[in-house]
């Protein structure tokens, strides 16, 4: 698999490769300008587009924020974790009880439910995946299928399938050179960059996410420099599902709580974690405002198909032509 | 996986005078008891039963569908409501616009799924896509049909297909009275052939080459082994018996819309039916069907007058599938042959001894 959690510091990657990113990030960019224009005339009206192009934008940087979790979780176990999208639905039920029961601001409740999750994914990577039982492939897929159906069901059988809301106090809805944009959408998209940012420099410049990217590029090699590998497992694990706590604080002012929330967050999180490349942090946050742009794009394009119909289609285009992501490299 | 055939060879050879059956011949044996025994089913079960059974055997040929391209072929496809979908569409839409028999659009459905498994399967294998990649790529085009089917007038829409009622009973419009155990016997028909059918695969030989490569696809390559044509001819199969499961699916609940036809749940359900069975069996489907198809009824009747300490669950939806998740995560960990596999393991290590 291709397990790139950037384990080549900018420092010594060579400049013909620097130079190849930077070839394909224009490549990207130019597609993105030019799926604007065709919106544009498509369309036939300025403040539309930009509309759409800013509601994308901020969209995606939740998407980016979920994928990060379910990017990290794929680079250094090699474990695609469907249940991904329900555990942000339980964190999301987590926040809406906490701010029900004592009155929290929504943003605060990351407070409780990031350590919550974090320690959710101590006990299923623990409980259920690592180990023998968990080794292959096909296995891992089916338990954490199963993990996310029970708990999708058991949120399902404990609080009812009517959808319930948190409201941001003091709501505002701010006006972007002309287009309009609700406040806990732009607070939310602030929160997702800046978590990637902390991610990110986690990963990069302390002890945890040196040994981490070491688990991610080899294993073995790890081990022998004495690097607790299954520790580092289940510690990617638990901060993957912990960035599904953040998120989910994040945006449970933004959406109707419900228990199957998670399913369409999982689709989208998965085409964002492939289009970024499986394990780059910083690709998925790409990745994740890329999809945003496109499901609002597709609503201009295609006039009453749903909006996830482009982003499967740029899915399946990308699992084909570059299964290794827009930013990874050919293994 | 099976290495039956090495063992009855071995034991033709120690037995003596009387060659025990070739393990094809045997499954077929079984698969004839099997079915003779279920034929009074519909006459002894009260009405209510009688409709889990159905539901058994609708379980029982998209698991076998599943099992074939998943099991066998080792091709993990978490899409299979693409071609449950296919199979109810293709009929239904033909009997509906166009007043083709069932059975002929059960035919037709079978054709449409076939193809389209194939039109997948080879981009999916001509790009190499593997393992979870291959899962996700399988997933996203049966959601694509579930969003295109959503939002085509052609096909109604999100509003889906009503069959139209007929007066009395017609074989040829494969319809009858509520509760008729004609239901049953079609059903059970079609299954039986579907569980035939993944018997003649599992034995001939391209069934044989695609265990081959599912097992070591490098090693069966370099021996000369028709890849590509294999895993094709095995995805067209599994489409095929999964598409019969959507057409009888719509004859029978009389209804389909997007959801139904082209939902992840469908998905869902065929997996798991083939894997809490036995992945790579041919009776793990069977027995994973009986399991799965009926928890729901039985759920439904806990709830409906729940003991003391459950009721607070009173009216509530989703323990089933709570259930089966549970089951699905501990046959994993625990047996991941299945409940079928384990049991047929332990029997024969027995047998050996």
């Amino acid at each position: 698999m291709t397990a790139t959690i950037d384990t080549d510091a900018p420092e010594t990657r060579a400049p013909s490769a620097t130079l190849a990113v930077l070839k394909r990030a224009g490549v990207v960019g130019a597609l993105v300008a030019a799926a604007i224009a065709v919106a544009l005339i498509q369309s036939g009206s300025g403040i539309v587009v930009w509309q759409s192009v800013v509601t994308g934008l901020l969209t995606g940087g939740l998407y980016g924020l979920i994928a990060m979790g379910l990017t990290l979780i794929f680079g250094v176990l090699d474990i695609v974790n469907f249940a991904h999208g329900a555990l942000l639905a339980v964190a999301m039920f987590l926040s809406f009880g906490v701010v029900q029961a004592t009155g929290l601001h929504p943003y605060l409740t990351m407070l409780v439910t990031v350590p919550a999750l974090f320690l959710v994914g101590v006990l299923v990577h623990r409980g259920l995946l690592s180990g023998s039982g968990g080794a292959t492939l096909e296995n891992q897929l089916l338990i954490t299928l199963g993990l996310s159906l029970l708990l999708e069901n058991g949120l399902l059988l404990f609080f009812g399938a009517e959808p319930k809301n948190v409201g941001l106090p003091g709501e505002t809805h701010l006006d972007v050179f002309g287009a309009v944009v609700a406040g806990s959408r732009l607070y939310a998209f602030a929160g997702a960059v800046a978590l990637g940012l902390v991610l990110y420099w986690m990963l990069q410049h302390t002890r945890l996410g040196t040994a981490i990217r070491a688990v991610a590029s080899n294993g073995p090699g790890a081990e022998l420099v004495g690097i607790n590998v299954r520790r580092i497992h289940t510690l990617t694990f638990a901060i993957g599902a912990a960035c599904a706590g953040a998120a989910a604080a994040l945006a449970v002012p933004l959406l109707s709580v419900t228990p199957t929330l998670g399913e369409q967050f999982n689709i989208t999180a998965f085409v964002v974690v492939v289009l970024g490349g499986m394990g780059n942090v910083v690709g998925a946050l790409v990745g994740g405002l890329l999809i945003g742009l496109v499901e609002q794009l597709t609503t201009i394009y295609l006039d009453g198909q749903s909006s996830l119909l482009g982003v499967f289609v740029v899915f399946v285009l990308v699992l084909f032509l570059r299964p290794q992501g827009l930013f990874g490299r050919r293994t | 996986m099976t290495d039956t055939a090495v063992e009855s060879r071995r034991e033709a050879r120690s037995a003596g005078p009387a060659p025990p059956l070739r393990p094809q011949n045997r499954q077929f044996a079984v698969l004839a008891v099997l079915v003779l025994l279920a034929i009074p089913l519909p006459l002894i079960l009260p009405s209510a039963q009688g409709a889990v059974a159905v539901r058994i055997l609708i379980f029982l040929i998209m698991a076998v569908g599943w099992n074939i391209m998943s099991g066998f072929g080792g091709m993990f496809s978490f899409g299979h409501a693409a071609y449950f979908g296919l199979g109810a569409y293709t009929s239904a839409y033909l009997l509906v616009e166009h007043g083709v028999s069932p059975w002929v659009g059960m035919a037709a459905g079978m054709v449409v799924a076939a193809a389209v498994a194939m039109v997948i399967g080879y981009f999916s294998f001509r790009y190499d896509l593997k393992g979870a990649y291959f899962a996700l790529a399988t997933f996203a085009f049966a959601e694509m049909l579930r969003l295109v089917t959503t939002s085509s007038d052609a096909v109604n829409g999100a509003v889906g297909y009503q069959v139209p009622l007929i007066q009395g009973s017609s074989v040829w419009q494969m319809q009858f009275p509520a509760g008729s155990p004609a239901y049953f016997w079609i059903a059970l028909v079609l299954a039986g052939g579907a569980v035939a059918l993944s018997i003649l695969f599992r034995h001939s030989p391209a069934g044989r080459y695609v265990v081959a490569i599912r097992d070591d696809e490098l090693a069966a390559a370099s021996v000369g082994a028709p890849v590509m044509r294999h895993k094709l001819l095995t995805v067209a199969l599994s489409g095929a018996i999964t598409a019969v499961a959507g057409a009888f699916y719509t004859q029978y609940y009389l209804f389909i819309d997007p959801q139904l036809a082209f939902g992840s749940s469908v998905s869902i359900e065929a997996i798991v039916t083939a894997v809490i069975g036995g992945i790579g069996t041919i009776w793990g489907p069977v027995v994973g069907a009986v399991i799965v198809g009926s928890l729901a009824d039985v759920t439904a009747t806990l709830l409906a007058t729940p003991p003391e300490f459950l009721s607070f669950l009173q009216g509530r939806s989703g323990l089933d599938v709570i259930l089966y998740a549970v089951m699905l995560i501990l046959i994993v960990r625990l047996m991941p042959k299945g409940i079928f596999g384990t049991l047929a393991d332990k029997f024969s290590e027995r047998r050996r001894r």
